[in-house]
């Protein structure tokens, strides 16, 4: 069972309290962008085998989405930081280079 | 390779079984071949068979990081059934279980096919009518299915609760040809079969790259060498976005964990699969007595093997409601494939951006029960460079053109 702390309420929440979400950080294209930049945003993943960042949704509390940094290989959570966040926040980045001998993120 | 038979067993009976031969050869890799599969679960190591069978290429190799059939193909619940809502998909899953009748008798091994039945219960009204129309739409397609009345459904599997607490039995969709299969004499099969034609299972050897030159593919660097290739087909479901990368493009796909488990054996009492989709289990009784469970996929990215906990817990409540009689068991072993799952849950067969490199995943939570329509329609693909009638709808420009073949509801089953 994964526990994920929402940086909105500050509870230790148990995944079945949250909704996965998919990828964070998604550049979004409308109206005027090209057929390829569109199939990009809407479809295309990183879906990476190490660091994700990633959505979640604080279903069963606050109700807030939020992102998470998590390895999906091991599971260990680097953290979570509020969703009005454009790109992952440095002390996040830190704390992975950190456990990850100073391997850089895979996106983001 | 001697051919197995009735009257191979009497021979080996009388001189002690000392002339039993491995059923393939594991070879060292060579330098180069016309067509490297990587992954050798059922997909890819039916994608090789169907090669050199139909379309005679054999310096093929099939190079798997694990070992033959470890990952999803060793790891699901062995349901085979082809009752799609959407014509594309019905036309390849039905070629698929099709091949699966005769499946033992082309690769001389046993796969135990047993077209049991597939139940999927309608538990509401939606569901319901749902259910009628992929009737419906089957009988068009030329799929052998039926809606079933309760009644019906109680006389084909006895043990189940038509009353149920949350959700009554209102009726089911029955396919009396699905079944189930061996899944690992499915993947030891092909092997040998391939093993037979003179291709190279090379097991414990992972990709670390792919190497291009001019928008072609040159061949792959492995934990066992640099190997060259003529063509390259990627075939490892829950991996693909990993070797994807490596080849410099993405995919529209996610990995997620998706959870099965098992009982102690117990004597036989149920001989059909039945799908309970609304609360998301399904359930049939293995040759040893075991009953099979599978629920719903987990949420998120995941690469572990291993899944959440919750999701055991719902499943085996929701199936403990249907079958009462299930509730005093004790569930002997869990565990998680991962699957990679598509937006529209339909597969990928495809050309990519990288010339001569083909692709084949995105089976998502159903990719036993296609492993040989999967195989021919890839090595169709492969072998001409153009997919045939059964890959050509599952083009990866399908997402680009908005042409999806959504079954993520029409399926009915639990993603």
């Amino acid at each position: 069972m994964l526990r994920l702390e929402c940086p909105y309420c500050g509870v230790e929440a148990d995944e079945t309290e949250l909704t996965p979400g998919g990828e964070a950080h998604l550049r979004r294209y409308g109206p005027g962008s090209s057929d390829s930049e569109f199939e990009n945003y809407m479809f295309n993943r990183f879906n990476p085998r190490g660091v994700h960042f990633e959505r979640w949704r604080h279903s069963y509390g606050c109700g807030k989405w939020f992102h998470v940094a998590r390895c999906t290989a091991t599971l260990e959570v680097f953290g979570s930081y509020k969703a009005q966040t454009l790109r992952p926040p440095g002390s996040i980045r830190a704390r992975i280079s950190s456990r990850r001998g100073g391997g850089k993120p895979e996106q983001g | 390779m001697k051919r197995y038979s009735g009257f191979a067993l009497a021979r080996e009976a009388l001189r002690g079984h000392t002339g039993w031969r491995r059923a393939w050869e594991s070879p060292e890799p060579a330098a180069s071949y016309d067509v490297i599969v990587v992954g050798a679960g059922g997909h890819g190591l039916a994608t090789a068979y169907y090669l050199g069978r139909n379309h005679g290429i054999r310096n093929v190799a099939i190079i798997d990081k694990g070992w033959l059939g470890g990952g999803n193909t060793g790891r699901n619940t062995t349901i085979i059934r082809s009752n799609y809502l959407q014509d594309d998909s019905a036309a390849i899953y039905e070629k698929a279980r099709s091949l699966y009748e005769s499946l033992s008798q082309d690769l001389n091994f046993n796969v135990m096919f047993s077209p049991r039945g597939v139940m999927m219960l309608a538990q509401t009204h939606h569901e319901a009518r749902g259910y009628i129309r992929i009737a419906n739409a089957n009988l068009n397609q030329g799929v052998k299915t039926e809606y079933i009345s309760p009644e019906r459904v109680k006389r084909l599997c006895p043990i189940i609760s038509l009353d149920g607490p949350r959700y009554p039995v209102l009726g089911a969709l029955w396919q009396p040809r699905g079944g189930t299969a061996r899944h690992d004499a499915v993947a030891w099969g092909y092997a040998r079969a391939c093993s037979e034609m003179g291709m190279h299972i090379i097991e414990q050897c992972e990709v670390t790259g792919v190497r291009t030159g001019n928008g072609r593919v040159r061949g792959v660097e492995t934990s066992k060498g640099a190997i060259d290739c003529a063509k390259l087909a990627m075939v490892v479901a829950g991996h693909c976005g990993v070797l994807a990368d490596m080849a410099g493009f993405r995919l529209p796909v996610e990995s997620v964990a998706l959870q099965a488990l098992v009982s102690e054996p117990v004597k036989p009492c149920l001989d059909v699969v039945v799908m309970a989709n609304t609360v998301h289990g399904y359930i049939s009784q293995s040759d040893k007595g075991e009953m099979v469970i599978g629920g719903g996929a987990d949420g998120f990215n995941n690469y572990t093997q291993r899944g959440s906990f919750h999701h055991i817990e719902e499943t085996v409540r929701a199936l403990v409601e249907t079958f009462p009689m299930i509730s005093r068991l004790k569930m002997l072993r869990q565990w998680a494939g991962i699957v990679d799952m598509t937006g529209d849950r339909s597969p990928i067969i495809s050309k990519t951006p990288v010339e001569n490199i083909f692709l084949n995943c995105g089976w998502g939570t159903g990719g036993f029960k296609s492993i040989p329509g999967s195989g021919w329609a890839m090595a169709e693909l492969v072998a001409s460079g153009q997919p045939g009638h059964l890959a050509a709808p599952f083009g990866l420009d399908r997402f680009r053109e908005g042409r999806f073949i959504d079954e993520s509801v029409a399926a009915g089953v639990a993603h």
